[in-house]
C-alpha cells in the first residue's frame, strides 16, 4: 500500500525553522514506521535523520510522535497508522537534527534518582541474597523500563516545567525503593517528595497510554506518592 | 581534532564494554565510548537467561556445563577457557545478584533458572535446569544493572561517539580515533590500552535478530590493519526467528516446553534429536528446519515451520516425555504461566504478528544471530596477533566480537551473557594491571589523518552508488549463500558478488554532506566494515572443507577432526588474504561424535 509520512524536518545547520517534508512510500501492512522511514533515508532522502538500533521494541531508541502520540517506531505497524502519517520528534528536548533530540537532560533526570541498588551491607559469602517471589513481584513492572522517553515527553507537567522529574525517572526511584534489598528508601523518597518530584503528577495517564513496555506507570508514581506519606514502604 | 586522554578506553557500552569499565575503573582512569547510549546495547535484548551451575532447583556442575559448552561446539572450543568460563559463572552471576539485578526467584527465595538447549545433567544425559533468568529480558537486567553500577562509580561516559581507528605505535596501542555524532568532530583519544566490546555484526544478514548497529566496526578495523581475525565462517543462526522479521524468540520458550512442528503436524525434532529433541543445540535444530522445510514439509509448504507453545500441545509432550516437578508431579503448564515466564515473546507475537502465542502457533525460521569467531584474544581478553598467540600490547577484547573460544562452532544459548559477563570482568582487571605498569607511549604523527581520509572520500563525491542497495545485496547474497547450508558453489558465487559490491562501494555516494548527527556518512563508513567482513567470512568458509557446528558443508558433509580440529586466522596483506591455523586447546574431553 502506498501511504505519505509527513515529518517535520529541522536541521540548525541550515534551517531557520522547522518545515515538514512530505514522502510517499510503499508499504506492506505488517512494516513497522521504522521500515517506513528508512524507505526515505535509503531510496529517498539520506539527509532525513533519526535514531534507531534493534528494531524491535526493547532497545528504546526510536521514540517519536506519531500521529500526535509518543511511540517507538519500530513498535507500531504501517496498517495501523492510516494513509497519512504525521511524525515528529518528541517534545520537550532541544531537537538537535529531524527527529533526534537531545536526551541528556532526561538521562539526568534519571541519574538525579541514584538509580542503583543501595545496601551498605557486604552480600552473603558464596550465595545470592534471598528475595521471596511475592517481595520480587512489587517492583516486577517498573523493571521494564527501557528509558526511551516516550512517557516523559508525553508529560503536561512535564512541558510546562522542564525541571520535573518526570515519569520516566519515578518509575526508575520505584524499581529500587520496593525491592526488598534496597536500603535507600528515605533517601529516595526525599528526592522524590521535592518541589519537582511526585507532587507534580496531575494523573493525566498520557504516560501509561503511550508506554511501549506497558509500564502501569501512574500506579507506580501512586505507589510512591503513597510511601511518601506512609513515610516509608508498607 | 579533539584531544583527550585516559589510562584506557573502552569501546562498545554493553555487557563486556560495561563490566570491563567496572573493573578497570577501580584501579585507572578509564572512558567508555559507544555509538549507542549505553542502554541501547544489544546485551539488551538476550531475554532467556544466564547460565550457571548453581543448582538451585536440581544437582548441577560447572564441570558438566563445560562439558555441554565443549560439545555444543563441536570441539572447537579451547577447553581451558571454557572451564575459566564455566567456573567463574557461579560466582559471577551471583555477583550480578549483589549489584542488584532481579532475578527470578524460587519459593525459597534462590534465583530461578530454567532448562535451555544443549545444558544436560551429563549423567541422566537429560536437559538441566541451568539459565538464571529474569523473566524474558535477563540481558535487559544485566544492561540496566551494569549501567547503574558504571553511575554509581562514576565511569566516563562519550556517548554516541563513533569508533574509527585504532592507534598503534612502536608496536603497542597508544590509544584510538572517534567521530562525535552530535557534531562530527573527530577526537583523538591517547591511552595505555585500548578494549574492544562492539558485539556482533548479524547486519551481514538480512534475516537478523542483530540491531542495525551490529555491523563488525571494530574487527574490520583490525583486520584492515594486518591483525587477524579468528573462526570467521562459523556464525550461528538461531532456529526461531519470527518468520521474515528475525526478531528472536528465545530458546526459553522450548525451556518451557514449546516445541517446533512441521507442516505435517509433526514434532519432527523427535527424528534428529532423539533424547534431546527441541532443546538439542541452535545449529542441529536450524539444519533440521532447513531439511524440513526443503522435503516440502514447511507449514503449507512455505518456508517457515511453527514455534508452539500453547498449554494444550505443550502439556501433552510433557506427558508423552513422561516430565516431572521436581516432587515428582507431572509438569504443567497453563496461559498464566507463559504469560508470567514469557510475557515479552507474548508482546512481540501480538505486535509483529497478530498472534497470541497461547492460541496460536508462531511461524518461525532461523535467523542470523551470533558470531562465534571474532578478535581473537587470550582468557584475560588479551588480543592475539599470529597463530603463536604473541599479543598486541595494549589491545583488548571480550564479549561477542572476541573469540577466546569459548563457543568454537557453535554457542550454547545463555552462554553469549556467560561470556561477556566473565572475560569483560577478567579483561578489564587485566587491563587495568597492565596501564599501572606502563607508560603512555608516542601518539603517531598526524594520528586523525587516516579517519580524515576515508571520511573526505565518502563525503567528495557528488554522485554515485547508493549505500542501500549495495548493503541490500550483500545481505541477500550472505542470506542466500553464506547462510545453514554452504557448498563450494554457494560460497565461490559468494565471494565473487561480495567483490563486485566492494568495487561499487568505492564509488559509494553519501546524501548528506553536513556535521551535525550524520547517520547517512556512518552507514555507508559501516557498509564498508560489513563488506570486509562478509568476504571474510565468505572466504574462510569455503576453506573450510568439513562440517563442524554452525558451518555446515553439503558437499563435506562430515566433520573431519584429522585435517580441521584447528582455528581458522585470517590475515589480510594488501590486497589479499592468508590463512593460518591455530590448534584447539584439549585439556580433558576428548573429541568424540556429537548426539543429541
Amino acid at each position: 500500500m502506498r501511504v505519505t509520512l509527513r515529518i517535520k524536518r529541522f536541521n540548525p545547520e541550515k534551517d531557520e525553522k522547522p518545515w515538514w517534508g512530505e514522502y510517499e512510500v510503499d508499504v506492506e501492512p505488517n512494516d513497522q514506521l521504522l521500515d517506513a522511514l528508512h524507505k526515505v533515508k535509503w531510496y529517498q532522502d539520506g539527509t532525513l535523520t533519526l535514531r534507531r538500533s534493534c528494531a524491535h521494541g526493547i532497545c528504546g531508541s526510536d521514540a517519536m510522535v506519531v500521529n500526535g502520540r509518543n511511540r517507538l517506531a519500530c513498535k507500531v505497524l504501517m496498517k495501523d497508522l492510516g494513509k497519512k502519517v504525521t511524525v515528529e520528534p518528541i517534545r520537550g528536548l532541544p531537537v538537535i537534527k529531524d527527529l533526534v533530540v537531545d536526551m541528556e537532560p532526561f538521562f539526568a533526570k534519571y541519574r538525579a534518582i541514584k538509580p542503583y541498588l543501595i545496601n551498605n551491607d557486604p552480600p552473603p559469602e558464596g550465595r545470592e541474597r534471598l528475595q521471596s517471589p511475592a517481595d520480587r513481584e512489587r517492583f516486577d513492572d517498573t523493571t521494564k523500563c527501557i528509558l526511551c522517553a516516550c512517557c516523559t515527553t508525553s508529560c503536561p507537567s512535564f512541558w510546562a516545567n522542564g525541571d520535573y522529574v518526570g515519569p520516566a525517572a519515578i518509575v526508575q526511584a520505584h524499581r529500587f525503593i520496593f525491592d526488598s534489598r534496597d536500603q535507600a528508601t528515605a533517601e529516595r523518597l526525599d528526592i522524590m517528595n521535592d518541589m519537582m518530584g511526585v507532587w507534580r503528577c496531575r494523573t493525566v495517564f498520557n504516560c501509561v497510554e503511550c508506554c511501549p513496555r506497558e509500564i502501569n506507570i501512574t500506579k507506580a508514581i501512586g505507589d510512591v506518592k503513597k510511601a511518601i506519606l506512609e513515610g516509608g514502604v508498607r | 581534532m579533539i584531544y583527550h586522554k585516559h589510562d584506557a578506553v573502552i569501546v562498545g557500552a554493553g555487557g563486556a564494554g560495561l563490566m570491563a569499565a567496572l573493573y578497570a575503573s577501580k584501579e585507572v582512569n578509564v572512558g567508555v565510548i559507544s555509538k549507542l547510549y549505553p542502554t541501547r546495547s544489544h546485551t539488551g535484548t538476550a531475554q532467556g537467561g544466564i547460565g550457571a551451575a548453581l543448582g538451585n532447583l536440581e544437582e548441577d556442575h560447572w564441570e558438566w556445563h563445560a562439558f555441554d559448552t565443549i560439545k555444543g561446539g563441536d570441539y572447537l572450543v579451547d577447553q581451558d577457557a571454557a572451564e575459566i568460563m564455566c567456573r567463574d559463572a557461579v560466582g559471577i552471576v551471583l555477583e550480578l545478584e549483589h549489584m542488584g539485578l532481579p532475578f527470578d526467584r524460587t519459593p525459597d527465595g534462590k534465583i530461578s533458572q530454567r532448562p535451555f538447549g544443549g545444558h544436560t545433567n551429563n549423567v541422566t544425559k537429560q536437559p538441566v535446569r541451568r539459565a538464571c533468568h529474569a523473566a524474558d529480558r535477563t540481558g535487559h537486567m544485566i544492561l540496566q544493572t551494569l549501567y547503574q553500577q558504571c553511575i554509581k562509580n562514576n565511569v566516563q561516559f562519550y556517548d554516541e561517539f563513533q569508533f574509527m581507528d585504532l592507534l598503534v605505535n612502536e608496536g603497542r596501542v597508544v590509544g584510538c580515533v572517534a567521530y562525535e555524532i552530535k557534531t562530527g568532530e573527530l577526537h583523538v583519544f591517547h591511552a595505555k590500552a585500548v578494549f574492544f566490546a562492539t558485539g556482533g555484526w548479524g547486519r551481514l544478514w538480512n534475516v537478523t535478530s542483530n540491531a542495525h548497529s551490529l555491523t563488525g566496526d571494530a574487527p574490520a578495523v583490525m583486520l584492515r590493519k594486518g591483525y587477524p581475525l579468528e573462526d570467521m565462517e562459523f556464525f550461528q543462526f538461531h532456529p526461531t526467528g519470527i518468520y521474515k522479521m528475525g526478531i528472536l524468540i528465545t530458546e526459553g520458550v522450548r525451556g518451557e516446553g514449546g516445541v517446533l512442528i512441521n507442516g505435517l503436524g509433526e514434532r519432527f525434532m523427535a527424528r534428529y534429536a532423539p533424547t534431546l529433541k527441541d532443546l538439542a543445540s541452535r545449529d542441529v535444530i536450524s539444519r533440521a528446519i532447513y531439511l524440513e522445510i526443503a522435503a516440502g514439509r514447511g507449514i503449507n509448504g512455505q518456508d517457515y515451520v511453527y514455534l508452539d507453545v500453547r498449554p494444550e500441545t505443550v502439556n501433552r509432550y510433557f506427558d508423552e516425555d513422561g516430565k516431572k516437578n521436581p516432587d515428582g508431579t507431572p509438569r504443567r503448564i497453563t496461559a498464566a504461566d507463559i504469560e508470567k515466564k514469557l510475557p515479552d515473546i507474548a508482546d512481540f507475537c501480538r505486535t509483529y504478528l497478530g498472534v497470541d502465542p497461547v492460541k496460536q502457533p508462531m511461524p518461525i525460521q532461523p535467523t542470523a544471530h551470533y558470531a562465534m569467531g571474532g578478535i581473537p584474544t587470550d582468557v584475560d581478553g588479551r588480543v592475539i596477533v599470529d597463530v603463536d598467540n604473541s599479543v598486541l600490547p595494549g589491545a583488548y577484547a571480550a564479549g561477542e566480537v572476541a573469540c577466546v573460544s569459548v563457543h568454537g562452532a557453535n554457542r550454547l544459548g545463555t552462554n553469549s551473557l556467560v561470556d561477556l559477563v566473565v572475560f569483560g570482568k577478567r579483561g578489564g582487571i587485566a587491563m587495568a594491571q597492565y596501564c599501572k605498569q606502563v607508560d603512555y607511549g608516542p601518539l603517531p604523527p598526524n594520528p586523525e589523518a587516516e579517519t580524515r581520509r576515508q571520511l573526505d572520500a565518502l563525503l567528495s563525491r557528488t554522485s554515485g552508488t547508493s549505500a542501500a542497495a549495495i548493503r541490500r545485496s550483500m545481505q541477500d547474497v550472505m542470506m542466500r549463500n553464506v547462510g545453514v547450508f554452504r557448498t563450494e558453489k554457494l560460497l565461490t558465487e559468494a565471494l565473487e558478488k561480495i567483490r563486485d559490491l566492494k568495487h561499487q562501494y568505492q564509488n559509494v555516494y553519501v546524501a548528506d554532506k553536513g556535521k551535525r548527527f550524520n547517520t547517512d556518512l556512518l552507514e555507508a563508513w559501516e557498509l564498508g566494515c560489513m563488506l570486509d567482513l562478509a568476504e571474510v567470512t565468505a572466504l574462510c568458509a569455503l576453506n573450510r572443507t568439513e562440517s563442524r557446528g554452525g558451518h555446515a558443508r553439503d558437499d563435506y558433509p562430515k566433520r573431519d577432526d584429522v585435517n580441521w580440529l584447528k582455528h581458522t586466522m585470517i590475515f589480510k596483506q594488501g590486497d589479499n588474504y592468508r590463512i593460518g591455523y591455530k590448534p584447539v586447546v584439549i585439556t580433558k574431553y576428548q573429541p568424540m561424535e556429537r548426539v543429541y
